[in-house]
């Protein structure tokens, strides 16, 4: 972790504790292996009901929701556990998934919304995004990554005190890399978050995009910051 | 068809039959009632009319000669075949001469016009002890008389008569026979009888030749519906050319079914067209993993291997979801919602997102806005077209024999707004092929070596259908001019 980080997050190891609801047995013992590779835990729930009982119960920090299951949907548990007050960011699963039931999920009260069939990096990466205890960095108006340092009120970007010159775009770019810095980002992440679309892009013009903001903060500095992610995104991490 | 009675007046046509069969009857009867009440009025004051001309002429020949004329000229006319009836009877009711043998108590001592027709019986048809006697019992059934059994009957005849006291208190009474209008009104129930049977005849008819006929023409289409339903999408409903409304009918659902068959040969061509388009990557995928099996490999092998299987699937994925997505949005059931959408800010925004890929590419993208257009529609979609027109121009225009170029204009252009997007690359220049390109799958000839899917552009033709817009594709000599047309007015 970076020193820029808050204290909370020095004694957080990384670590999750994960909430899958899916009834489809394969698909969930996948994701609770998957997830135990990735250093997490993960707790499944074959049905609507047993999800909602172990969700008001333990203290998870990112649920995974499918939205058709057995005995109680997706969102109507999400609703409930909304209602109970339990806030623990929820990403649904869902094999709709055109614009509109992504509206209905998040409006039902989820944070994210994946289509199956996805990749298990981007699942990861959007459940480690989402994880709260990695900390918000909303209310902070000044993002610092090693020596790189982006200041969201005056707009200015500097590395090492040396001030760099960023379009509007490559600066949101580089403002929401630096938020969720140390966790690997998507490029439909970056898609969704930067530009505010959700479609697949023929061509990677997100990888373009990334390369030329690489190019200006990294060009003439020694260290690597921004890192490509192999078959899953990008990081952005200081020395 | 069972035709029970029942299942028979299941049916539309037989209860209206029924019904018409019932006012008609009724109209009928009321009809033939009118007509014969006025007819006997006719007949009856015709018949008085007759009476007065013959007491005209007896009250003449009585004046000529008194009592004895009167009573010669009586007995001649009683003579005459088919007279009138004839009385001349003393004070006391005597019949002294005339030509009827019984009358009905209580007829003599009438002053005037008898008020109802009167039974009587002329001399030569019996019953003269009776009369005689003075018996109050009407007469007998009459036999044997010939000229009119039918008409006598029980009663015996009926008729109305004009009765006179003469100056020395004898009796005169000259009347007339009723038997024709008895007759006629016999005539008339007949005619009632045969009416209302014809009637029913007809109604039967009717509803054999009418009803069954349009009974017979829906069964046909109810026929040729479950033919249909059974799976021969090919089947059609008769149309007979008579151009009623069971024709009308029966078109329309034929160009519903033609519109179904269409549809259903466009997914038959997907399905076809998944089949040959996904079939390649999966196998190439079945191929690699099986070859990186099959020898000995360092770990970093296997690591490149599972790589790009990877990346193979993310490809097969992105075309399911494109076709899926394609196929939504043609059925038109897609619940995509529409709302306000900025085409300005759209096109900047995408222009904005290929910039860099354009500079990279060296191609020169320039974007021509000049006011902000703001319509009804989705702002996903619209952009998902516009960047998959945005990417094939600049992907095609590398090739350009200038300096390639893509230019990206939007425009008021009388009831539409267009959105241009024009490269300076070889285009597109068969028509055939130019039309063509929109349809799933088909991949012309020269990208084939680009990578894609080939589901572009058909993919921004159902944003652009679903939008009641049109996607053309235009010459721009040189390249191609993919123009998105939204109406002005109701977009969505």
């Amino acid at each position: 972790m970076t020193a820029s980080q808050p204290s909370s997050e020095i004694a957080y190891n990384g670590s999750m504790k994960i909430l899958v609801m899916e009834d489809d047995r394969e698909a969930a013992d996948y994701l609770q292996k998957a997830f135990a590779e990735a250093g997490h835990t993960a707790h499944v729930a074959g049905d609507g009901e047993t999800g909602f009982a172990l969700a008001d119960a333990g203290d998870y920090d990112v649920m995974v929701v499918d939205r058709l299951m057995p005995r109680r949907d997706g969102l109507s548990v999400i609703a409930a556990l909304r209602s109970r007050g339990n806030t623990t960011p929820v990403l649904i699963l869902s094999a709709l998934g055109e614009v509109d039931d992504r509206v209905t999920g998040l409006r039902a009260g989820g944070d994210d919304y994946l289509t199956k069939p996805y990749a298990f990096s981007e699942l990861l990466a959007r459940v480690e995004v989402l994880n709260r205890r990695a900390g918000t960095r909303e209310s902070e108006t000044v993002y610092r990554v090693g020596d790189l340092e982006l200041d969201r009120l005056s707009h200015s970007v500097k590395r090492a005190g040396r001030e760099i010159t960023l379009q509007p775009r490559e600066f949101r770019l580089l403002e929401y890399l630096m938020r969720h810095a140390g966790q690997v980002v998507t490029r439909t992440m970056l898609l969704e978050n930067v530009w505010d679309y959700h479609f697949d892009p023929q061509t990677n013009v997100i990888d373009v995009h990334v390369s030329r903001l690489r190019g200006k903060i990294e060009k003439g500095f020694d260290k690597p910051i921004l890192h490509t992610i192999r078959g899953a995104g990008y990081m952005l991490k200081g020395g | 068809m069972a035709l029970s009675l029942p299942a028979i007046m299941k049916t539309t046509a037989a209860r209206l039959s029924a019904l018409y069969l019932l006012l008609f009857a009724l109209c009928a009867v009321l009809l033939v009632l009118y007509m014969t009440s006025l007819s006997a009025r006719m007949l009856t004051a015709q018949t008085q009319e007759t009476i007065n001309d013959e007491v005209l002429g007896l009250a003449q020949a009585y004046q000529r000669g008194g009592l004895p004329v009167l009573v010669r000229v009586v007995e001649n006319r009683s003579r005459q075949p088919g007279a009138n009836l004839y009385l001349i009877a003393d004070a006391n009711g005597q019949i002294l001469t005339g030509n009827v043998q019984s009358l009905e108590p209580g007829v003599i001592e009438t002053q005037g016009w008898t008020t109802e027709p009167f039974s009587y019986q002329r001399f030569g048809e019996g019953e003269l002890d009776r009369l005689r006697s003075g018996a109050t019992d009407p007469p007998a059934p009459q036999t044997g008389d010939g000229s009119n059994p039918q008409s006598t009957g029980e009663k015996g005849h009926n008729a109305i008569a004009l009765v006179l006291r003469l100056p020395n208190q004898m009796i005169m009474l000259v009347g007339r026979d009723l038997g024709e209008p008895e007759r006629f009104r016999a005539v008339i129930s007949r005619a009632l009888t045969l009416a209302l049977g014809m009637m029913g005849l007809g109604g039967l008819l009717i509803w054999f030749f009418v009803g069954r006929a349009a009974l017979k023409r829906i069964d046909s289409v109810s026929d040729a519906s479950r033919r249909i339903m059974g799976g021969d999408l090919s089947g059609r409903l008769p149309v007979t050319g008579a151009g009623d409304e069971f024709d009308r009918l029966s078109e329309n659902l034929n160009a519903m079914l033609a519109r179904i068959a269409l549809l259903n040969e466009g997914l038959k061509q997907v399905s076809d067209n998944i089949a040959h388009d996904l079939k390649t990557p999966l196998t190439r995928l079945r191929n690699r993993a099986e070859a990186t099996l099959a020898g000995r490999h360092k770990t970093e092998d296997y690591r490149q291997a599972l790589e790009s299987t990877i990346a193979e699937s993310d490809q097969l994925i992105k075309t399911f979801n494109a076709i899926l997505m394609i196929s939504r949005l043609e059925a038109g059931y897609s619940s995509e919602q529409t709302g306000p959408v900025d085409l300005a800010a759209t096109v900047s925004d995408v222009v904005e997102l290929y910039e860099p890929v354009a500079e990279e590419a060296g191609v020169a993208l320039e974007a021509t806005v000049p006011e902000a257009f703001t319509i009804s529609g989705n702002r996903e979609l619209i952009g998902q077209a516009l960047s998959n027109i945005v990417d094939n121009a600049i992907k095609y225009s590398t090739d350009a024999a200038e300096a390639p170029k893509v230019r990206v204009a939007l425009e008021r252009a009388g009831s539409e707004i267009k959105l241009t997007v024009t490269d300076n690359g070889h285009g597109i220049p068969d028509d055939a092929d130019r039309a063509r390109a929109t349809e799933r799958f088909v991949r012309l000839e020269k990208s084939r070596s680009q990578p894609g899917s080939g589901l572009g552009l058909s993919l921004a033709k159902a944003i652009m259908t679903f939008h009641n817009g049109r996607l053309d594709l235009l010459p721009a000599d040189p390249g191609l001019s993919v123009v998105m047309s939204f109406p002005l007015r109701d977009t969505h």
